[in-house]
């Protein structure tokens, strides 16, 4: 029988490899923006695993708007992301830590 | 049986969507496992009893936000093999630090229960004999209708934001000019000229 702790440790490991591909990806922010998109995900998935497990409705009800806010993060990331290549030519993250404008 | 069976069909392509994810070498590559994961994930959501929000998911995610990255991976003309020079560099740290989060998260989970088990403290209880959609919009309009507008909001902010961020004023373009369209008068835009027959007009 699946409990909690099933869906528990998927979200776990989805959560480690979200934050895997931040650290070796570094220079790739399109795949960076992809692991944050996973880590929420992981998010979610917690959230509707205790809402069911619990018959109380509020989980997904913020999962909800955890999916409202991970899809206008998404939007923005990659807005910034075009701004930037059309001005640098390059995505390459590593020289943003200049801020120079 | 069958539950089980599909729980660890879901959860291992999950999983594997994700891997896949972030060690691919092409982008499109990656963005394509993405939405594996996603529709993956989305059968999780089904087994766990919440189809609104696993239908939200194929919707919101494969249709807009896959596609939107799909749209920017192709766009951009980036030199990808570049952006993996310091992937080797960086393996063994994050291999590392990843080891050591996973096994802190699992300690975590194998500690004990988490007291799910006591409905008493439920806040939206589920109820028998209500589709799961039903159930989801009559709490989202009702107790949490101000949150439901903040989403709004910031769905808005973000549009606003994007939109501003990626228009351009190109110099070379001829727009319309409805300020001259509407100034014009028959006076200025039109005058008689009498042709005299056989010799023609110049303007």
């Amino acid at each position: 029988m699946i409990g909690l702790g099933h869906y528990l440790v998927v979200g776990a490991i989805l959560f480690v490899i979200g934050v895997l591909g931040i650290f070796i990806n570094r220079k790739n922010v399109i795949i960076i923006l992809m692991s944050i998109e996973l880590i929420l995900l992981a998010v979610n998935i917690n959230l509707v695993a205790f809402s069911s497990f619990a018959h109380d409705l509020v989980g997904q009800v913020f999962a909800m708007f955890v999916l409202t806010v991970a899809a206008g993060e998404a939007a923005i990331g990659l807005a910034i992301l075009v701004v930037y290549f059309r001005n640098r030519g390059t995505i390459t993250v590593d020289d943003i830590n200049q801020m120079k404008g | 049986m069958i539950a089980t069976l599909a729980f660890y069909l879901f959860a291992g392509l999950v999983i594997l969507g994700a891997v896949a994810t972030i060690l691919s070498r092409n982008p499109v590559h990656s963005v394509l496992w993405l939405i594996l994961a996603f529709f993956n994930a989305a059968g999780l959501f089904v087994l766990l009893g919440a189809e609104f929000l696993a239908m939200i998911l194929v919707i919101v995610y494969v249709g807009a936000v896959a596609v939107l990255f799909l749209f920017v991976v192709m766009m951009l003309d980036v030199d990808f093999a570049r952006l993996r020079a310091g992937f080797a560099k960086y393996l063994p740290l994050g291999v590392g630090l990843a080891v050591v989060l996973l096994t802190e998260l699992l300690l975590v989970l194998g500690g004990g229960s988490f007291g799910v088990s006591a409905p008493a403290a439920s806040h939206a209880p589920v109820v028998a004999g209500m589709t799961n959609t039903q159930a989801l919009g009559s709490l989202i309009y009702t107790r949490y209708v101000f949150i439901f507008q903040a989403a709004g909001m910031v769905l808005l902010t973000a549009m606003v934001g994007a939109i501003v961020l990626t228009h351009r004023q190109r110099p070379g373009l001829r727009r319309q000019s409805m300020g001259a369209q509407t100034e014009r008068t028959p006076a200025t835009a039109v005058s008689t000229v009498h042709a005299p027959s056989g010799e023609g007009v110049t303007l």
